[in-house]
């Protein structure tokens, strides 16, 4: 018997990578802007995102949005009443989303008519970081009832995140919320991220959120 | 937990890699893990003998090589490696850092396999 040792260097998640990067070519050129929107469940992903469709399309921008959940199509029921055309993936158990499954929920659409996309990634702080979406920004969001040290818990994530999102700070005060804190362990964490403090029911730091989709909209189109 | 389908890439991606050695058997499996690739061994370790069950690479020990997080700080014009991922600050300065170096890998490095004895003599069918 001969034994043999086999150099193979190669990613383990490759396929997903490459579809990835599939995409990534596709969303570049038809000049789309496409958001990865990465959080624990219930954190408010689906209501922050309702209210950016909402406000985009009222600003005359071409939206559309793909939201993944183990089960049920209720959030994109909810974020289709936005208007703007919505596809709901259900994993069936899976804890993310995969690049493949954006890949075949895109059948038919024209991108090219597209301004931005949204992906809700499945409500996990954990798995949905290892899967590249094809997206250009990922966004870790965090909402004011979930403890300032979330970044801490979930370093993986957010340092991986390109911007970050506090949602329901409307809140804030009766849920004893510690902003510096808050702010300072995303900054250990993720030093130099651009962070908004949103809240979804009043609209607070919303102009400020949708400034910036604009301003990397622009970039990727150049 | 997503291990079990990291383990089953792994196992697709060995079971490919076996077509030039027919017949061959997998001993062991290698894999670089970085500290920021958000994956648990023991977990790892637990799904690859369920992925394998069945396929050529069952049997097979994992060995997981652990990589740290390393990134480069302007401030001391050099690559350090960190502690842990609580804090992404230069151990040396204190500055905080943001160009990465490594610790996202999930690799699978090399195998090594039990080649099939070569056949002796012609095969003579009745």
């Amino acid at each position: 018997m001969t034994t043999r040792i086999i150099e193979l260097r190669q990613g383990i998640l490759k396929k997903n990578d490459e579809l990835a990067r599939g995409l990534r070519d596709r969303f570049t050129s038809a000049g789309v802007l496409v958001l990865n929107l990465v959080s624990s469940p219930g954190t408010g992903k689906t209501a922050f995102l309702e209210r950016t469709l909402r406000e985009l399309r009222a600003r005359g921008a071409c939206v559309a949005a793909l939201v993944g959940d183990l089960e049920t199509d209720n959030d994109a029921r909810r974020l289709a009443a936005s208007g703007a055309p919505v596809r709901q993936i259900n994993t069936h158990g899976i804890c993310h989303l995969e690049a493949e499954m954006v890949s075949k929920h895109l059948d038919g659409w024209e991108l090219d008519g597209l301004d931005y996309l949204f992906i809700e990634n499945v409500g996990n702080l954990v798995c949905p970081s290892s899967y590249d979406l094809g997206e250009k920004i990922r966004v870790a969001l965090l909402s004011v009832t979930e403890g300032e040290d979330k970044p801490l818990k979930y370093p993986t994530l957010f340092n991986s995140a390109d911007a970050a999102v506090i949602t329901k700070i409307d809140i804030a005060e009766p849920c004893g919320f510690d902003r510096a804190t808050a702010l300072n362990n995303i900054n250990e964490i993720r030093p130099g991220i651009r962070v908004f403090e949103t809240s979804a029911k009043t609209g607070a730091g919303m102009d400020e959120w949708l400034t910036y989709l604009a301003a990397q909209r622009g970039h990727a189109a150049s | 937990m997503h291990e079990l389908s990291i383990v089953a890439s792994v196992v697709d991606s060995v079971t490919e890699s076996l077509a030039a050695y027919p017949g061959a058997r997998v001993l062991e499996v290698r894999l670089r893990v970085g500290a920021l690739a958000a994956v648990v061994e023991d977990s790892l370790q637990f799904c690859f003998g369920i992925a394998a069950e069945g396929t050529p690479v069952e049997g097979a020990r994992l060995v997981v090589k652990h990589l740290p997080v390393t990134m480069y700080c302007n401030a001391c014009a050099q690559t350090v490696e960190l502690e842990g991922v609580q804090s992404f600050r230069c151990p040396r300065c204190g500055e905080l850092l943001s160009d990465l170096r490594q610790g996202r890998e999930l690799e699978i490095e090399s195998i090594e396999i039990e080649e099939a004895p070569a056949r002796v003599g012609i095969e003579v069918t009745p």
